[in-house]
């Protein structure tokens, strides 16, 4: 039995995005809501997160905040794209500053669709993470490409 | 042989009992907030996975800082179990913390390095009266060893209700709770990020995890010394002390802001020296 599953830590990042996804993202902590119910905590800290929520766009300055923050978390880990700006761009898709969704610059696992994301549409994105998460650690292929990005280096 | 078995109880009981009071904890605190909270077992869930994901060593000294704080943590614990003496633990027990200062320092992260600065100035606050805890005890009793404090006929707080008082105030330090929970906290997304365990994950994480758990009951248990006397249901007091004590620390976390280290410093000095010091010169003089 994987404790994956009931243990979930997040970390949240807000991208190119009119704030709107954000505070609906943070709603799901509170009392209304209470991810913690399902041992959802918000760490504020990569290294110590398992799903990275990304609300918002990239444009050309947040790519590499968005890049490093990825890196730092350790495996497995699932990055959870929330809204439609997150999801590709969304209205701010034609601005000359926008390279497009999270998915330019991190392979992204699941999509959460609207704008803004609902609390429930938000909470049922991380649940679906979780089963992926389970599915990443029983891969265990992790280890081996660890060492490869360090040879890379 | 008794003695023994109570260490040997500690050491493996210890992570079990702390890990069901740190979900008492978050369920209690969830209650306080108006929120449903995690399962009881949340902690232990926590636990596991922490030792099930992938490690990230910043520096190869980590891991012996870090395995130093769980190791110097048990040691103090089982030597309190035993019957030890309370010097001893009390030098065993700083020792641990400055192995947890060391092991966030050698990361060189900025977050990590202030959790560490406020760390040592959290131990400069409370260290003074835990020197005063083991005066107190040798005054009231006659003695150092935790197994003649348990022995004698009158509790210790009879004579120490300064000082166990004190002892409760620095212990919201020592159990990192809000308002003094200045080098690390339960809630990451603040100024400090997770401070002292900022650059700690996985099995690094959850050895200091447990770790604390370890020290939370080693906490909890020197509250019940000032109860327990040679009587038998003098236990079952100490016990319903300690529950309503860390009841308190759950209350005063949920509802005090976090505060600067000059007051946290200035607060934990006035209270050794208004209760501890005070209390120790009462006894003085009607002992």
């Amino acid at each position: 039995m994987s404790f994956l599953k009931k243990s979930p830590w997040v970390i949240h990042y807000d991208g190119s995005s009119c704030n709107g996804c954000d505070i609906e993202v943070l709603a799901c902590l509170t009392p209304i809501y209470d991810v913690e119910r399902f041992g959802i905590i918000n760490t504020g800290n990569p290294k110590h997160a398992d799903i990275f929520l990304i609300t918002g766009g990239i444009n050309s300055q947040n790519e590499s905040v968005v890049k490093q923050i990825y890196e730092q978390m350790p495996f497995p880990k699932v990055v959870v794209a929330i809204g439609i700006c997150a999801c590709d761009g969304g209205i701010f898709k034609d601005c000359y500053n926008i390279l497009g969704g999270v998915d330019k610059v991190i392979p992204v696992d699941i999509y959460v669709a609207g704008c803004a994301a609902r609390p429930q549409a938000i909470i049922d994105g991380v649940v679906k993470s979780l089963a992926l998460l389970e599915e990443k650690a029983k891969k265990k292929d992790y280890l081996n490409k660890s060492k490869e990005d360090n040879h890379n280096d | 042989m008794m003695e023994i078995l109570f260490g040997l109880m500690y050491l493996l009981l210890a992570p079990i009992a702390g890990g069901l009071l740190a979900g008492i904890d978050r369920k209690i605190s969830a209650r306080m907030q108006g929120r449903k909270g995690p399962p009881l077992l949340q902690p232990f869930y926590d636990l596991f996975k922490l030792f099930s994901k992938q490690t990230e060593i910043v520096n190869e000294l980590q891991i012996f800082f870090a395995v130093g704080f769980l190791v110097f943590i048990i040691f103090t614990g089982v030597l309190f179990f035993i019957g030890g003496d309370l010097l001893l633990i009390f030098f065993a027990l700083t020792l641990a913390g400055i192995f947890l200062v060391l092991c966030a320092c050698s990361a060189n992260s900025p977050y990590s390095s202030m959790g560490s600065q406020r760390e040592l100035m959290q131990m400069m606050a409370y260290e003074p009266m835990v020197l005063i805890v083991a005066i107190g005890f040798f005054k009231a009793t006659g003695s150092f060893a935790v197994k003649d404090i348990i022995a004698s006929h009158f509790p210790a707080i009879m004579y120490l209700p300064g000082i166990f008082l004190g002892f409760m105030f620095i212990s919201t330090i020592k159990l990192r709770k809000s308002p003094f929970d200045l080098s690390t906290s339960h809630h990451g997304h603040q100024e400090m990020v997770k401070g002292i365990t900022t650059e700690l994950s996985g099995k690094m994480l959850g050895i200091v995890e447990l770790s604390h758990w370890y020290e939370n009951i080693l906490i909890v248990a020197i509250v019940g010394l000032f109860i327990v006397t040679s009587a038998w249901w003098s236990w079952i007091i100490a016990i319903a002390v300690c529950a309503v004590f860390y009841f308190i620390e759950i209350l005063i976390d949920n509802s005090e802001a976090r505060v600067k280290w000059q007051m946290m410093l200035k607060y934990a000095w006035i209270v050794t020296l208004a209760l501890g010091i005070t209390n120790l010169l009462i006894l003085k003089y009607i002992k």
